[in-house]
């Protein structure tokens, strides 16, 4: 597409119109996505709840999350007279902005990503760690009891995460042998006896993968870990002195983060675009669709687990990450290190 | 070398997505101007309290620990981001790197005993 764009208006403007055509092609149905995942959310937990959740806007209640959207839009912004408008603004859209902007070197197929860099997964794990500006931003700006505790826990919270989370990428870079997302996806073509594909098949990754599902939930503070809005504590968190769509945002923002962290999942440790087995009539679905079932199948996860386990308590959370996780990523990277050596690098040392 | 040019699309991806979540803070700013929406009175522009005025500045006092733990942070977010350029060049830096990095884990942990023992991890 690029080629075609630059022979017809040239070089540099055909580049810029192309990519950002790509762009709109992938922050676009992102949104779609996000609007999506609202819904399926609903239902599922309704489904589980034994209720039948939003079915009256469209067909199967399809269209609720749209009909949301429209009102939140035609609603009143309330910036509270004692907030810095200033930061109380900036707050959401730091907060979408860097939502959206972790998708950029996700790959979506063979060659299918926006910026095939080198350092794919440091980009992402920099744009994840980002998110806490803009929780944090929001709860001081507001200057509201609430929205600051909400704020604090958050921040500590994420970072608390994020160490672990950390330490659980060293141990799939030291397994790939590279940063680049596309050559992590390559490498997991065939790990189990040559025809399983996906680093979590693999005994001594396995439980990396179910360490990293579980902080990715933490890090985006969804339930069990959803402390920061806390209903019977915190009113609703950071969010509480928002409206209209700056209140929208957050969400639309948690949720698309929910989604690259679902995304991140399939990709690091299932395999991401290539089918779960190595089996070439398989390689006629494009990767795609293997990359959209695989998050799909972790978004339900995420759902399942919202409406059946029951909320940690901030101390909990905190052991959790600091005196569980911490400490067993941290062998863990010892361990595949020094399995590393012995068997794939030592031996010519 | 690194080829700068291959973060053009992020730089550019960035600059559609801040549009992005502009225009959706701005516009619905716009709109309720129009529609009549935006009726601001002193009581609903006041902050949130459960129902009576809020009586101290929010902006007060918090718990130290969440200090200890974005201290805590620093230390070990700094020391992952060590162990990045190592665990893509073992296969290059062999026995010898392996080691090194070893004992400065190891000398790290200790670190982490220490924290843990002080209590600088409880929350009662």
């Amino acid at each position: 597409m690029t080629a075609f764009f630059q022979t017809h208006l040239g070089y540099g403007f055909g580049w810029f119109l192309a990519t950002l055509i790509l762009i709109l092609i992938i922050a676009l149905p992102l949104m779609l996505a996000v609007a999506m995942a609202i819904y399926a959310d609903r239902k599922i937990w309704a489904a589980m709840a034994l209720r039948r959740g939003p079915n009256v806007v469209g067909p199967f209640g399809l269209l609720q999350s749209f009909a949301d959207g429209l009102k939140v839009f035609l609603q009143e912004t309330i910036i509270p007279s004692s907030a810095n408008r200033g930061l109380f603004l900036l707050a959401p859209i730091i907060t979408f902005t860097i939502a959206l902007i972790g998708w950029a070197v996700i790959p979506f197929g063979p060659d299918m990503a926006l910026a095939d860099i080198n350092v794919g997964l440091l980009y992402t794990l920099a744009a994840s760690s980002l998110g806490v500006y803009g929780v944090i931003l929001a709860g001081w700006a507001s200057n509201s009891k609430y929205p600051f505790y909400s704020a604090i826990r958050a921040a500590a919270q994420m970072v608390s995460y994020e160490v672990s989370i950390g330490f659980i990428l060293i141990s799939v870079v030291l397994w790939a042998g590279s940063f680049n997302l596309g050559t992590i996806v390559l490498a997991q073509k065939g790990e189990i006896f040559g025809i399983i594909n996906g680093f979590g098949f693999n005994p001594l990754l396995f439980p990396m993968a179910v360490m990293f599902l579980i902080s990715a939930m933490a890090e985006t503070a969804r339930a069990p870990f959803d402390l920061t809005e806390a209903e019977s504590e915190l009113v609703a968190g950071y969010q509480t002195e928002y409206s209209s769509m700056a209140f929208a945002l957050f969400w639309l923002g948690e949720y698309g983060n929910v989604l690259l962290m679902c995304a991140l999942n399939a990709t690091l440790f299932w395999g991401g675009w290539l089918p779960p087995i190595d089996w070439a009539p398989l390689y006629y679905v494009p990767g795609i669709i293997w990359l959209f079932i695989k998050i799909s199948a972790f978004f339900f996860v995420f759902s399942w687990v919202k409406a059946t386990v029951p909320r940690y308590r901030y101390d909990q959370l905190m052991r959790l990450g600091w005196k569980i996780f911490l400490p067993v990523s941290l062998f863990w990277v010892f361990l595949v290190s020094g399995f590393l050596m012995l068997t794939r690098y030592g031996a010519g040392a | 070398m690194v080829d700068l040019s291959q973060y053009l699309p992020i730089l550019l991806f960035l600059g559609v997505a801040i549009v992005l979540s502009t225009a959706f803070v701005v516009l619905p700013m716009v709109a309720a101007q129009f529609t009549g929406a935006n009726k601001p009175n002193p009581d609903k522009l006041a902050e949130y309290e459960c129902g009576f005025p809020a009586f101290e500045d929010s902006r007060a006092q918090f718990d130290v620990r969440f200090y200890l733990v974005a201290i805590l942070f620093i230390i070990f977010d700094l020391e992952a981001a060590f162990l990045y350029p190592w665990a893509v060049s073992l296969k290059e830096i062999g026995w010898t790197g392996w080691l090194a990095m070893m004992t400065f884990l190891a000398e790290l942990v200790l670190g982490f005993v220490y924290a843990w023992k002080k209590g600088a991890l409880e929350w009662e």
